[in-house]
């Protein structure tokens, strides 16, 4: 009797816990979502920012997130791709390969403001690279690595190792059994890893706030040179994305309708996440579905 | 109740004499390591080709251990020395290519572990990795082996379905087909029907009665009723030593050997 007692009280305890952390998320979805939402419009997605009037959009905060979101995926997945794949197949059991695992682990470990601090100290300062996007997207990329790589090692630790055997046992070599046996099965893993990190790049603010800067300037939708100051595709301009823009609006803004800019920036950031968290699980579940042919 | 103590000095080894069998693969003095363990002690074999041969024994007695050192699937697991001679040449020794070697001496292992891929890619993929691009070659090496692996019946229609869609024996079977697709002279099978129900594993059975034809094929297995039904000739592994090794029918009516005579009446150990 007093184990039933026991383990109905354990049990409805838990219910509580986990409830209590849906009533949270819901609570700060619903309060961030009500405030924001009604001030989204096409206009306001597209606008450019007002510094001292109201009316303003985030336009260009938006465009600068996604095309740095867009560079930081370019130069990370390549440089965690192979890492992944040398600690899962490759790396041998010694103490160079404990040293870059926790190496891995440290980076990973991180605050998000010493990156940026870093960042801006080397890249910035150091090697003169200015508030841009590209400082942005190698200090978002330190940020994205550990993780990245993490995921995509355990992605193909999960493929079983039958699949290995198979491959070698047909005169394959290693390598090729690796890129076209075990990476594509691993392939789901890999994209629904890439997809969940890039909504948590998508939202960083304080590893980019000293490295791709405070300032969205003026940029011309019309001119698509990467090499000219005015085009949206220049690298080396300050770009200010959504996650910095309502930080900044919140610590120094001084328009009129701060407020509801802050509102409506935080609702479209928190709906890009849902989106990004939505379409990892949707691809993640059809590339799995589309190689096992299970429903 | 302990493991009982056999001598294991006392064996009974089968040698070919060569002018009337024609000999596929031998090993001599195979000695396997894993770390401190010598997992296998003189494994000393001679196969004959175009027959089936069964290794039987209990969990850990070597028997897949041997078997995964032929093709040197051992390689960077355990430390195997000795040879292993076929067609004249050592493959346990560092010059051979291994990834070519592996293409004559084939392998199919305990679950069956077809690709993420479509039927007909299981097949191809290893092939079109050789560099073999000719659409029309390719099905007719897709038919033939789907045949010969007795699986063409059931899935001709869907050749592009993935692998995974089928069942466990059709996986299996389908794990044969790639294997014989290419073209080995050898096919080693680890327990391959230990996953399955009773048909499919007779299927699998009929189906490597029928390879035998055209292939020496050794298997492994837990299944003393496989091994009577199917076998040509029986090796009996202990404890990492090979006991006893002669005609299926030899070993199982008349063992030589006390401990394949308990092991085969079920008083072991």
């Amino acid at each position: 009797m007093k184990t039933k007692i026991q383990n109905k009280i354990a049990i409805n305890i838990i219910r509580i816990i986990a409830g209590l952390v849906v009533i949270i998320l819901l609570f700060l979805l619903g309060d961030i979502l009500i405030a924001g939402v009604p001030h989204i419009s096409w206009h306001f997605l597209t606008a450019a920012s007002q510094s001292f009037e109201s009316g303003g959009g985030i336009g260009v905060q938006l465009f600068n997130s996604i095309y740095l979101l867009i560079l930081t995926l370019i130069i990370s997945f390549p440089i965690s791709l192979g890492a992944g794949i040398f600690l899962s197949e490759y790396a041998p059991k010694n103490i160079v390969t404990s040293i870059v695992r926790m190496a891995i682990e440290v980076l990973s470990s991180l605050p998000s403001v010493v990156v940026g601090l870093f960042g801006f100290l080397l890249f910035v300062v150091q090697l003169q690279m200015g508030f841009s996007i590209l400082s942005g997207a190698i200090a978002l990329t330190f940020f994205n690595l550990p993780l990245l790589t993490r995921n995509i090692e355990e992605s193909l630790r999960a493929v079983p190792n039958l699949q290995r055997e198979a491959g070698m046992s047909l005169g394959l070599s290693k390598w090729r059994t690796v890129t076209r046996i075990v990476l594509p099965e691993a392939l789901p893993g890999i994209v629904t890893g890439v997809v969940l990190g890039a909504g948590r790049v998508f939202g960083e603010a304080a590893a980019l706030i000293y490295t791709a800067g405070q300032s969205a300037t003026n940029i011309n939708f019309g001119n698509w040179n990467p090499f000219n100051a005015a085009s949206p595709l220049n690298l080396m301009r300050p770009a200010e994305t959504l996650a910095v823009h309502i930080w900044k609006i919140n610590s120094e803004g001084v328009m009129p309708d701060a407020s509801a800019v802050s509102a409506g920036a935080s609702a479209v950031l928190i709906i890009v996440v849902l989106l990004f968290n939505i379409f990892a699980r949707i691809i993640g579940n059809s590339l799995y579905r589309k190689l096992t042919a299970t429903k | 109740m302990g493991m009982q103590k056999y001598d294991f000095n006392d064996k009974n080894i089968l040698r070919f004499n060569q002018d009337k069998h024609q000999l596929a693969i031998t090993t001599q003095n195979l000695q396997v390591y894993y770390g401190e363990k010598h997992a296998l002690v003189d494994g000393d074999l001679e196969f004959e080709r175009y027959k089936i041969t069964s290794l039987i024994g209990a969990s850990g007695s070597g028997k897949s251990t041997y078997l995964r050192s032929l093709n040197r699937m051992n390689d960077n697991v355990a430390k195997v020395e000795g040879n292993i001679w076929y067609r004249g040449l050592d493959v346990n020794s560092s010059k051979i290519n291994v990834y070519e070697m592996r293409k004559h001496i084939g392998m199919v292992f305990q679950r069956p572990n077809p690709f993420s891929k479509s039927i007909k890619s299981n097949i191809t993929f290893a092939l079109r990795e050789q560099g073999l691009k000719n659409k029309q070659k390719l099905d007719e090496i897709v038919e033939m082996s789907l045949k010969d692996a007795a699986l063409w019946d059931e899935v001709k229609d869907d050749l592009n379905k993935s692998a995974w869609s089928l069942s466990g024996g059709q996986q299996q079977r389908l794990c044969i087909a790639r294997t014989i697709a290419m073209k080995p002279d050898i096919l080693l099978l680890d327990e391959p029907a230990s996953a399955l129900d009773p048909i499919s594993t007779s299927k699998i059975e009929e189906t490597l009665v029928e390879l035998k034809k055209r292939y020496t094929i050794i298997i492994v297995t837990h299944n003393m009723q496989q091994a009577s039904r199917i076998s040509d000739y029986t090796a009996f592994f202990h404890m990492g030593h090979v006991l006893e090794y002669g005609k299926t029918k030899n070993v199982f009516t008349t063992p030589q050997i006390n401990a394949t005579n308990d092991y085969i009446s079920g008083n072991f150990g």
